[in-house]
């Protein structure tokens, strides 16, 4: 049987933004919809200030999925749909009670579950009130399963909302997570090499509202295809929290001699960074991205420092975020681990060519001194030649 | 297209992707299935099984098919070691981790697990590794090849030791040979040599990838890695890859031919030409290892200050295709456990060209070339670090 489910979509922060409201409400909306696309039989309803999406039983699960990685929800529950209607349900509040049980990791020795129930009467013509409503359909939870309700400390929420659209029956909540729709803060460009950092900043920038396309340096021969198609799966990941649209591949062999050939010594992993930033600023202005966004984080190698950065900086024109910039490595790492972007990183292929990494780099940078490295190259040039070379791939999930 | 990586893998021979497509057509029925369809299945697995058998001078019966020689080197390892009562396992250090880390496995298990290191010369020693040996050791694993280096291990006289350790057949413990680099180079003989159990594949001889054999001794005590419908003597329950077994009996037909051709011996050529070319050519570069006897198929260079990983591609470049490994390249890629063992230190590249009897003398020419001016591009955009 093909019977009805629903995903309850909340938001939380949204209501706080009164002025933009709509505007981010209708954002959110058409990034559920971007999420579902594809999950057959999907549909997504906003009926006054919530989101709803209608999906048959046999594809739920995976919109749920789904839809638990869109930015700007907080929670989701995955409800049966009945009609308003007491017996009804009571019927469905025991059978989701009984399945919900079933999924409880729970030895022996726990005990009984106990459970309580949350009904919301939002159809007030229903004729019972919530409070009657929720002692009477757990007392039906009661003589079918047994189990001890416990209003405080409850294993199990159940939740009953009477609408005019139906009654909606479910267990529990999912957690998602959080932040801004994405798209309410405008565009960015994620620097993405294929480390651990760049996917995670990129993440947590996106989780902000902002839309994303990336750019990532390849240095070919130097750095193989494995390395490329490590960047695009990372790419592929972040499309999946909705982050990423797609990834610029910029060639970048010929930048990274030509500043050798300048005689970058110590200071060549600045100016690689000031080109890579210019190219950057570049891209953003053919993407229409307001800002730049970097796995940067203070400290982390040796050149990390804010001498550097200032002078990393100083060679764009749009601000550069950096969401890392003061995370622990081991931060870093967990996050990456819940976005799903950990095990690709880790992939031994090099990312970014060692080759051209002096062994003892600069750590207090001179913008004056990086600019006299430059000044014996024509900057335009080497900037026109990358962005010439550059190969746009779309990416989806 | 110059491919010098044959032991990674190699390019399926024309005969055996003929046999394997005819194979898939006609002999599609299940060969355990009770008719005729069935019945011309089995003859034609058991067919291939004595292909694979002669070129080891073996019965038949003593062949299993598996899913490829990792699958066969787990099932001689742990299938010999779970049907014994001992329960220390002694491996060499220089083991593919089909073999190192299935024993680290064994290891969980709650077996004792010594692991016999190295000389500098990508040999283990015979002796250490019967010094290792217990009253209670159930397997010992030696590699008859290393897949890095080309060092020849020697099996046969850690097998010659184990018989006069433990005279008494019941309480000898059981030899397990990873032969995966060495058969169609080298004359695998497994019962002359003295092994119990003895590991092929296909896809490193121009046969499928997917399929490998063991070779078990007749009386091994051996034990399965899992159950159902016991097919291949019990050992490997599943339905047969009868096309994959087909194919890994034609090329190993075809290895024992190319051999009695004299294969190896220009093999050798090549790869002792290609060998001296890169080190006149290069300087700075030497042999990875020196001193212990090889298979004729594998150059292992060491270039000492500089990367891998883009020497490699610099190669690719030139379309040349090898094979890099380095002590540590970088912080994300994983040391590779054989180079550290023979004490390469972690800024020297390493690279591996691996010929096969599909090699041309031409390839060898153009790969030296093609080294030479990957060299010269890496070097001079980073000059090679001081190694003292």
């Amino acid at each position: 049987m093909n019977t009805q489910s629903v995903l309850l979509c909340r938001y939380g922060e949204l209501f706080l933004k009164s002025g933009n409201r709509k505007r981010f409400q209708s954002m959110l909306v058409s990034n559920v919809q971007a999420a579902v696309a594809g999950v057959p039989d999907a549909r997504v309803e906003a009926p006054h200030g919530r989101i709803l999406v209608r999906v048959g039983d046999a594809h739920a699960e995976e919109a749920a999925e789904r839809v638990a990685r869109v930015f700007g929800l907080v929670s989701l529950s995955l409800a049966r749909v009945v009609a308003a209607d007491e017996t009804a349900i009571g019927d469905a509040a025991v059978e989701v009670a009984r399945a919900a049980i079933a999924r409880l990791p729970r030895r022996p020795s726990d005990g009984p579950v106990s459970f309580r129930i949350d009904a919301n009467r939002a159809d007030k013509s229903f004729p019972v009130r919530s409070m009657d409503l929720g002692s009477r359909i757990g007392a039906r939870v009661v003589a079918a399963l047994g189990l001890p309700v416990d209003l405080h400390t409850a294993d199990l929420h159940i939740g009953v909302e009477v609408t005019t659209r139906g009654a909606f029956v479910y267990a529990g909540t999912r957690a998602a997570p959080g932040g801004l729709p994405v798209g309410v803060s405008g565009r960015g460009l994620l620097l993405l090499s294929g480390g651990i950092d760049s996917p995670v900043a990129g993440w947590l920038a996106a989780k902000r509202g902002l839309a994303l396309d990336a750019i990532y340096f390849h240095s070919p021969p130097f750095i193989g295809e494995k390395a490329k198609d490590k960047v695009l799966t990372l790419g592929r990941i972040l499309a999946r929290w909705g982050a990423l649209r797609t990834v610029t591949v910029v060639p970048f062999t010929d930048a990274q001699k030509q500043l050798r050939d300048a005689g970058a010594g110590e200071l060549a992993v600045v100016v690689y960074r000031r080109m890579m930033m210019r190219i950057a600023d570049e891209i953003a202005d053919k993407i229409g991205a307001t800002a730049l966004v970097t796995g940067e984080n203070l400290g982390q190698v040796a050149s990390q420092t804010v001498e550097n950065m200032t002078a990393i900086e100083a060679a764009c024109r749009r601000i550069i975020l950096r969401p890392l910039v003061t995370y622990d490595k081991v931060e870093t790492t967990d996050l990456a681990r819940r976005i799903g972007t950990f095990e690709t990183s880790i992939l031994p292929f090099e990312d970014c060519c060692s080759l051209f990494v002096p062994s003892h780099p600069a750590t207090r940078a001179r913008i004056q001194d990086a600019v006299k490295v430059e000044s014996s190259l024509d900057v335009s040039a080497i900037v026109a030649a990358a962005v010439a070379g550059a190969e746009r791939i779309a990416v989806t999930p | 297209m110059i491919y010098l990586d044959n032991a990674a893998s190699t390019r399926p021979a024309p005969e055996v992707l003929a046999a394997t497509r005819a194979v898939e057509d006609a002999f599609f029925a299940n060969p355990s299935s009770a008719h005729g369809l069935g019945a011309a299945a089995a003859r034609a697995l058991e067919a291939a099984r004595g292909e694979v058998a002669a070129a080891l001078g073996a019965e038949a019966g003593e062949i299993v098919f598996t899913g490829g020689g990792t699958e066969a080197n787990a099932l001689g390892l742990l299938g010999a070691a779970r049907a014994a009562r001992g329960r220390h396992v002694v491996v060499g250090g220089l083991e593919h981790p089909a073999v190192a880390r299935t024993a680290e496995r064994l290891a969980a298990e709650g077996y004792t697990l010594t692991t016999v290191a190295p000389g500098r010369d990508g040999v283990v020693r015979a002796a250490d590794v019967l010094a290792a040996t217990r009253a209670d050791t159930a397997v010992v694993a030696l590699m008859l090849v290393n897949n890095e280096l080309g060092t020849i291990q020697p099996v046969d006289e850690v097998a010659r030791g184990l018989l006069a350790a433990f005279p008494e057949a019941k309480r000898r413990p059981h030899l397990h040979v990873d032969a995966v680099q060495a058969f169609g180079f080298l004359r695998v003989r497994p019962r002359a040599l003295g092994a119990d159990t003895l590991a092929l594949s296909g896809h490193k001889i121009h046969g499928p990838k997917g399929v490998g054999a063991l070779w078990v001794r007749a009386g091994a005590r051996m034990e399965p890695l899992w159950d159902g419908g016991r097919q291949e003597r019990g050992l490997r329950s599943g339905t047969e890859n009868v096309a994959g077994g087909v194919g890994l009996g034609r090329a190993a037909a075809l290895a024992v031919a190319a051999q009695d051709a004299g294969v190896a011996a220009t093999i050798e050529r090549e790869r002792d030409r290609l060998e001296r070319a890169c080190l006149d050519a290069i300087p700075g570069a030497r042999l990875t290892v020196t001193g212990a006897p090889r298979a004729p198929h594998i150059a292992s260079l060491a270039f000492p200050g500089f990367p891998a990983e883009p020497l490699l591609h610099a190669l690719e470049a030139r379309d040349v295709y090898a094979s890099a490994g380095s002590a540590c390249a970088s912080k994300t890629r994983g040391p590779s456990a054989v180079l550290k063992a023979i004490g390469v230190d972690d800024r020297t590249a390493v690279l591996r060209f691996s010929l096969a009897r599909t090699t041309g003398p031409g390839d060898v020419d153009a790969a030296v070339d093609a080294l030479r001016g990957a060299v010269a591009e890496i070097a001079e955009i980073s000059p090679p670090t001081r190694i003292s």
